[in-house]
């Protein structure tokens, strides 16, 4: 116990840029403006993240190409798999809170916001990609602003008179409350969601990566830089690193999950008679 | 260890997102919507409406099936009733049929034996009667006869023989009746 307090007195020790060793530099923000590989200094610039979303469409586009191409009324395995995930969206998603009419309306962009999501989360664990797609700002407020105008345009659609009032002044509300509700509710319906959708995707893949790069980083630092026994501290920073890894993949499906879920319920919110 | 991330670098702010992030998410996206739109989810639906189709036909498939066995088994049984009672109609029939030509025969046999026996009666009769009158005939001519040897005349004058024989006879017969008539 004694020997290994001093082994982390030590090497706290020798992350102090004094200690002798090349200091331990880690990740930072930059991680997500890496510089352009094309079309440098235009509005079309492409850079490494650019790349990895171009390919991460392409997987989707690829695997429910093929996995549509010939679907069968008694499936196969590959295709068995593509329906687990189309189904997942479509019955766990859609049809359980819109119903199967409305369901089916917004099948395509509910689909197509889970599976973006989804994917370019993925990058963020994919060998040699190591950043998800939707860590920089462009996707999730992209995506968020989708998710906002189809609740407002579902709501439009089926009835304005309804959706505004649901919206605005809730009904069951003693009516002098609305002085205070009113505003309330208008803030967090029209201003508030796009930004909570957007934040909360973008800040988990931020974060997420952040501490990938945090533990793999100290982990090639205390094997390949500090000498001596410090050296062990990389195997603990390795499967906290690992660890994390595996929490990130949990990470990754739910925050797909949340995304298209929210979508959905404010659509249904929308949609809804009453509240 | 944490304090090592240097957190937003003064030229990049992470919330700022720049027009190529912004042009490139929006291709990337329509892609995909189009893609779902279009294309993935169409062909997902016509699947899952033939799966469904499928399943309806077989099930509307093997409830046709089961009703016409109810239907065969029905009618088979409807049929087997008939034969019963088509057995049945005919066994009592034929009982029936067999108790009338035993009845006739039967009334055959009587008539027919009546028929024999009046016959014979008429026969019997008819032998009687020409018994009784060739007796009469014989008996006549033989007590004349008998007569004629014993009064030694002939009594040749028939009609005054026929008239003895004839007081004869009846005088017999009258005795005869009254002997009967005193015995009762």
């Amino acid at each position: 116990m004694k020997q290994e307090i001093a082994l982390l007195a030590n090497a706290v020790h020798l992350l102090v840029p004094t200690a002798g060793v090349p200091p331990f530099v880690g990740p930072d923000i930059d991680e997500f403006f890496p510089p352009a590989v094309f079309f440098e200094g235009t509005a079309f610039e492409i850079n490494r993240i650019m790349l990895i979303r171009f390919a991460a469409a392409i997987a989707i586009l690829l695997l429910f190409w093929i996995g549509t191409r010939r679907m069968r009324v008694v499936p196969g395995r590959f295709q068995s798999v593509i329906e687990m995930g189309l189904d997942f969206v479509r019955v766990n998603i859609a049809e359980d809170l819109l119903g199967k009419k409305d369901g089916r309306r917004f099948l395509p962009l509910i689909m197509a916001i889970f599976f973006t999501v989804l994917v370019m989360n993925f990058t963020g664990v994919v060998p040699l990609m190591n950043i998800a797609g939707t860590s920089v700002i462009g996707v999730p407020l992209l995506l968020a602003v989708v998710a906002y105008v189809a609740f407002i345009y579902a709501g439009c659609r089926k009835s304005p008179a309804n959706f505004f009032r649901n919206a605005l002044f809730p009904p069951g509300v003693p009516w002098p409350l609305y002085i205070l509700i009113t505003p309330l509710e208008f803030l967090s319906t029209f201003i508030v969601r796009p930004f909570t959708l957007t934040l909360r995707l973008m800040m988990n893949m931020i974060v997420g990566h952040l501490l990938l790069v945090l533990f793999f980083t100290a982990t090639q630092w205390f094997f390949f830089v500090v000498p001596g026994f410090v050296k062990a501290i990389g195997a603990g920073t390795l499967a906290f690193g690992f660890a994390f890894t595996v929490f990130e993949l949990l990470i990754i499906v739910l925050q797909a999950y949340i995304f298209a879920l929210l979508t959905t319920v404010y659509i249904q919110l929308a949609l809804a008679e009453e509240h | 260890m944490l304090h090592a991330i240097r957190v937003a670098a003064a030229e990049h702010n992470p919330l700022i997102p720049a027009p190529a992030d912004l042009i490139w998410a929006t291709l990337c996206f329509l892609v995909i919507l189009f893609f779902f739109w279009k294309i993935g989810l169409p062909r997902f639906t016509k699947m899952l409406d033939e799966r469904s189709a499928a399943i309806e036909g077989n099930i509307a498939k093997a409830d046709e099936a089961q009703q016409k066995a109810e239907s065969l088994l029905e009618e088979y049984t409807a049929q087997l009733a008939d034969a019963r009672a088509e057995a049945g109609r005919i066994r009592e029939q034929a009982r029936e049929d067999g108790k009338k030509i035993l009845a006739d025969l039967k009334e055959q046999a009587t008539s027919e034996a009546a028929r024999v026996t009046a016959n014979a009666q008429a026969q019997i009769e008819a032998e009687r009667q020409a018994a009784l009158v060739s007796l009469r005939n014989e008996v006549g001519s033989l007590a004349l006869d008998l007569a004629s040897g014993v009064i030694g005349a002939s009594l040749a004058d028939d009609t005054k023989a026929a008239g003895i024989v004839d007081r004869f006879l009846a005088d017999l017969e009258a005795d005869e009746a009254r002997k009967a008539g005193s015995n009762t």
